[in-house]
């Protein structure tokens, strides 16, 4: 197997008397999609949120293409590459679609100290920000802001930046939320393609997908992992039916 | 991009507010009335000191307390290189004070922005209503500081005797003063329009919208805000040093915290983040100070009501009322 280009080793973090997360170690290999499943409250999100550079962890290491990360914030982390949606939309609410795709253009480029040039006379941002929109489907909605998308829209919008930004791994928290179920099959069909560019951490709730895309699913109960295999080893584990499956099965 | 008419309604607001700013200065002129010369100078020169803080407020949503700070420090450049000219005192080191505006305003522009990075560098360090008392707690400190420094009038101030100079210009005659301040104020609101429009507004822009998305994006949002308070400082003491030309005069009054208010009050008015806001709420500013304040002297209680209704009923303040939401392209 190549080398992973996210490992995550022995993470701790509590928050009080709560061990959101208790020894996690886990894996992201090339061109996988690893799906990260769980009751609410397992901390999914909190694991997301450490990876990412929004929380700092008590102890434990994040190497992310062989470099540990530990010591980057949010900031730098995004532009090692790290490209991640959150699972509540986070969007420049009064930025058109196109202008929060070009942000991330422009943020790629390294050239937000620029002051004089008109950005949206500006091809080399808008042009690529454009070409994000029309794969994910958003183009005829480009110059509305993010503010009048739907929630599914939303989404769509932060997975076209997480693209715009050249991302070496995704970190996607719950991209289905809040889509239809004819949503939530374009956008199944549309990462099911996107793990060739690069692989994908999935939290995602939506069980259909989770099975129709993961390589491998691990199961976070109470901050730990229980279990991490196949999709076809998770379904029949008897811990993860026991701790997880069977309650929402 | 799209296919939006050659000029909006606010690019026409625009164009007749700068219009009316230069026609009333014109009139008197021709009238004989050098009172309304001054007055509209004063409304150009506040409303410049707003083009600067509305950078850090309006665009980067920082509400930074203590702009009189820069205000103050850019007065009391032109105030201390001028008395050092006229007293042919040298400042330090043998170096010779000033008359000369141009020099002045570098200076007052240099000693804002070397004074507004260390400033902000902590100040950015928190948000909300603890960024606006740690920058009202640095504008008091130097306010002060000047209050208790005898060298330059402590508490009484400091006179220009004669205003500074301008290549090629009288200054002396209200009305070619008034196009100098005039001329800045444009060449400022052309910075403001260009830096809200590039690359480094967009990412100033998105760090008042969502600084996590900022972050997420790669780009870190204290670095970006940083670069606008500092701007911010700059465009205002710019504003401080022609405020203390046109008064020949300036005192620890610019540095107090009034200043500061005085300078948010004219953007809330106005329209904050709108490129004529600053414009539109001084000229309403000196406006409501002149008719009521020759009525009653408890004219701020007036102002105080016409603000409570901008803020409840009419958030875009004037700019808003006129040309309506601001849109983002």
């Amino acid at each position: 197997m190549a080398e992973p280009v996210l490992e995550i080793r022995d993470l701790k973090k509590t928050f009080g008397a709560l061990k959101a997360t208790d020894g996690v170690s886990l894996d992201l290999r090339p061109g996988e999609v690893h799906a990260l499943i769980g009751p609410n409250g397992a901390g999914k999100s909190t694991l997301i949120h450490q990876i990412s550079g929004s929380f700092r962890p008590d102890s434990g290491t994040i190497r992310f293409l062989g470099q540990d990360i530990a010591g980057l914030d949010m900031a730098a982390r995004a532009r090692l590459g790290l490209g991640r949606s959150f699972q509540i939309s986070s969007l420049a609410q009064e930025f058109s679609a196109l202008r929060n795709v070009m942000l991330a253009v422009q943020a790629r480029q390294g050239t937000s100290f620029r002051f004089f040039r008109p950005v949206m006379n500006d091809k080399s941002l808008t042009e690529p920000a454009m070409a994000m929109l029309e794969r994910v489907g958003l183009a005829g909605r480009a110059h509305l802001p993010a503010a009048e998308l739907s929630h599914g829209e939303r989404r769509q919008l932060e997975i076209a930046i997480a693209l715009a930004l050249g991302s070496k791994a995704f970190l996607f928290d719950e991209p289905m939320a809040g889509m239809g179920p004819e949503g939530s099959k374009a956008l199944t069909k549309f990462l099911d393609g996107l793990r060739h560019e690069a692989p994908i951490l999935l939290v995602e709730h939506d069980m259909d997908a989770v099975f129709a895309l993961a390589d491998r699913i691990s199961v976070l109960v109470y901050g730990r992992v229980i279990a991490t295999g196949t999709v076809d080893q998770i379904r029949n584990d008897p811990e993860v039916r026991r701790a997880y499956l069977g309650e929402a099965a | 991009m799209t296919n939006a008419p050659l000029m909006t309604r606010e690019t026409v607001i625009n164009t007749l507010l700068a219009l009316l700013l230069l026609a009333i200065p014109l009139g008197a002129s021709a009238m004989g009335e050098p009172f309304y010369i001054t007055l509209a100078t004063r409304i150009a020169i506040l409303a410049l000191a707003a083009v600067g803080l509305n950078i850090a407020l309006g665009l980067g949503g920082l509400v930074s307390f203590g702009h009189a700070a820069f205000f103050g420090l850019g007065g009391y450049a032109a105030g201390i290189l001028a008395t050092h000219a006229f007293d042919g005192v040298p400042l330090f080191a043998g170096i010779p004070g000033t008359a000369s505006m141009p020099i002045i305003w570098l200076v007052a522009v240099v000693v804002c922005g070397l004074i507004a990075l260390p400033i902000g560098a902590i100040s950015l360090r928190t948000t909300g209503v603890y960024f606006i008392m740690i920058t009202l707690a640095f504008a008091q400190m130097i306010y002060y500081f000047a209050v208790s420094w005898p060298a330059y009038g402590g508490e009484d101030g400091l006179s220009i005797y004669v205003r500074n100079e301008f290549p090629g210009v009288n200054t002396a005659q209200p009305l070619s003063y008034f196009l100098i301040c005039y001329v800045v104020l444009m060449a400022a609101l052309g910075l403001f329009w260009l830096l809200r429009g590039s690359r480094f507004g967009a990412a100033l822009q998105a760090a008042r919208q969502n600084a996590t998305r900022l972050a997420a994006v790669g780009i870190a949002p204290f670095n970006v805000r940083l670069v606008a308070f500092a701007v911010s400082a700059m465009v205002t003491g710019l504003a401080g040093a022609l405020f203390a030309d046109l008064n020949k005069f300036v005192s620890p009054s610019m540095l107090s915290w009034h200043m500061s208010g005085e300078l948010i009050v004219l953007i809330i008015l106005g329209g904050k983040g709108r490129l004529f806001g600053p414009v539109a709420g001084a000229m309403l500013y000196v406006l409501i100070e002149y008719a009521l304040g020759g009525i009653t002297e408890r004219w701020q209680f007036f102002l105080g009501l016409i603000l409570l209704g901008v803020v409840l009923f009419a958030r875009g303040g004037l700019l808003g009322l006129l040309a309506g939401k601001a849109r983002h392209g």
